[in-house]
């Protein structure tokens, strides 16, 4: 179904957000840091506290009144998780720590029992390092190979090159929906689609992908897909884990303890079934509960309005750098997020990072930890701002005006 | 000018400044100032890492004292790297060793410090003491 986005008001969007009134060095915060991570709405923060105020109780085992209510509200989180990326099951929704966390999951699990010498695992010179040291990590203890797809000038994969590294020794495929540090939006679809042709696995790193644009596990049948909820306007240490039924069921537990199991003697335990297997401990319960307030949030908005805010600010704010000499985009991929990364001739990314926070204005400046990339570019860093809905087009003036004074003031 | 002199000498300059722009001029003029250091002391035994920025410091004995040549490359980094120079180069280990450096909060340029992570400030400031340590022992048991 095709519509046309509708306009969101975003001056009472900016009232959802508490944060967006603080003042930073004497003027009011600029908030261009979303793509390492978003701020939360006031339904977000009402949530958490309303959890540890009416509701705190350890889940599932309880048979009070709050273990009762806490257990519904951690499993309502899951369905809403399950709409949220249209998992077929809820319970193919496992609860992890971050993105990070899901890929270790999925390396230390799947990776360990499937994988095996002489096997060949392909990720991209565009990865975080979350997407490459855990294969690394996998490769040194049971002599996989890691083949890294190149991409080319522009910031897109080279997928000719990514064919040519498929093979029947392809097990795996891990690679990321939308790079943090350029906005690329990645061919998954096809990439998923090609991998599976020789037999490979597909995991997607949705980290930076989940806020912006609509995912459907299904329709990309992909294997494995890992997100962060404190990129979609939620909690901080909380993320999600989808994968395919019959390969989590394979799958070895990852960590041992309570919650993850079904019966324990000193001889022999048996195991939980999905998705409690993986959940190990008492969960990070009221993070759990809230993210489904902002997922909520952002279903109200309608992702495609928000994306379609986001992309006016990206345009608005590449054209306004264009202007200004000695500014290098780097990222100029066609289909791209609102995430704008840039070099300037002859002044270090990080002095401008310091010299916008003068001024209140929060960008990220470094190697995003995409090291690997940055080789890739000659570079050493870069310095990104990045759109949430909340952000305006004024805010991107703003920063436009900041960043002209600060090249002046370092020439 | 002792290590404390040169510190209040620092925060009265500072004191002139009002405007953040003013402040982060002097601080950039600083690491103009600071002449590079020579290739042949940028080597990895005196390269500081910082995550975003590096810092190279070169300590060396001069008689009785303690020198120090550093450099950045990134511009406010090397101001502050100067600074630190300004500060401590030129005094004996022992007085190197057991100073108190309190002008970077005065002049509140201590998140620069605190960001250990970024910019490898603070490790240059562990380092220099260190090597305080380091050629008072050497001196000792001469």
């Amino acid at each position: 179904m095709i519509s046309s986005p509708k306009i969101l008001d975003i001056t009472s969007i900016r009232n959802d957000f508490p944060i967006l009134n603080e003042i930073v060095n004497g003027k009011q915060l600029l908030y261009f840091d979303n793509a390492a991570t978003t701020q939360k709405p006031r339904l977000v923060l009402d949530a958490l506290s309303g959890y540890y105020e009416h509701y705190n109780a350890n889940i599932h085992r309880g048979i009070h009144h709050l273990a009762e209510k806490a257990t519904a509200a951690f499993e309502e989180s899951r369905r809403s998780m399950q709409r949220f990326v249209n998992s077929p099951l809820a319970e193919q929704i496992i609860f992890t720590y971050g993105t990070t966390d899901s890929i270790n999951l999925v390396a230390q699990t799947y990776g360990r029992k499937f994988l095996k010498e002489g096997d060949e695992i392909i990720i991209s010179t565009m990865e975080h390092h979350s997407n490459i040291v855990p294969w690394q990590m996998l490769c040194e203890e049971k002599g996989c190979i890691l083949k890294v797809i190149p991409i080319n000038e522009e910031g897109e994969l080279l997928m000719e090159e990514y064919g040519k590294l498929l093979s029947e020794r392809t097990k795996f495929v891990s690679v990321v929906h939308v790079s943090n540090a350029l906005g690329t939006i990645n061919p998954i679809k096809e990439i998923i689609e090609k991998a599976h042709a020789v037999g490979a696995k597909v995991l997607i790193d949705g980290a930076q992908a989940s806020s912006h644009l609509t995912i459907d596990v299904q329709d990309l049948d992909c294997d494995f897909y890992s997100l962060s909820l404190h990129k979609i306007y939620g909690p901080t240490g909380m993320g999600v884990l989808y994968g395919k039924k019959e390969l989590l069921d394979a799958m070895p537990p990852y960590r041992g303890g309570g919650e993850m199991i079904k019966e324990v003697t000193f001889e022999k335990t048996t195991y939980n079934e999905l998705p409690y297997k993986f959940e190990a401990g008492t969960p990070n319960i009221a993070d759990v509960v809230a993210s489904k307030f902002a997922l909520d949030y952002v279903e109200s908005l309608g992702k495609e309005n928000i994306a379609s805010h986001e992309n006016e600010l990206l345009q608005h704010a590449t054209n306004a750098l264009k202007e200004i000499d000695g500014l290098r985009i780097i990222g100029n991929a066609k289909e791209k997020v609102s995430v704008v990364s840039f070099v300037i001739d002859g002044v270090h990314h990080q002095d401008i990072g310091v010299l916008l926070d003068q001024q209140g204005i929060a960008v990220r400046t470094g190697h995003h930890c995409t090291q690997p990339l940055m080789q890739r570019f000659g570079i050493t860093g870069t310095t990104r701002a990045s759109f949430a809905v909340y952000n305006t087009i004024e805010e991107v003036d703003r920063f436009v005006t900041g960043l002209r004074k600060v090249v002046k003031m370092l020439a | 000018m002792t290590i404390n002199e040169a510190q209040d000498e620092l925060i009265e300059d500072f004191e002139l400044f009002d405007e953040w722009e003013s402040k982060y001029e002097y601080i950039i003029d600083l690491g103009k100032q600071l002449p590079d250091l020579s290739e042949q002391y940028k080597t990895e035994d005196n390269i500081i890492k910082g995550c975003q920025s590096l810092v190279w410091l070169y300590a060396y004995m001069d008689g009785d004292l303690l020198k120090f040549e550093a450099d950045s490359n990134a511009i406010i980094v090397k101001g502050l790297v100067n600074m630190l120079v300004k500060v401590l180069s030129g005094h004996t280990p022992e007085e190197i060793a057991t100073a108190d450096i309190y002008f970077m909060d005065r002049i509140g340029l201590h998140q620069h410090l605190a960001q250990t992570r970024s910019n490898g400030l603070a490790s240059m400031l562990k380092q220099m003491r260190a090597y305080g340590v380091a050629f008072q022992a050497r001196s000792l048991s001469n």
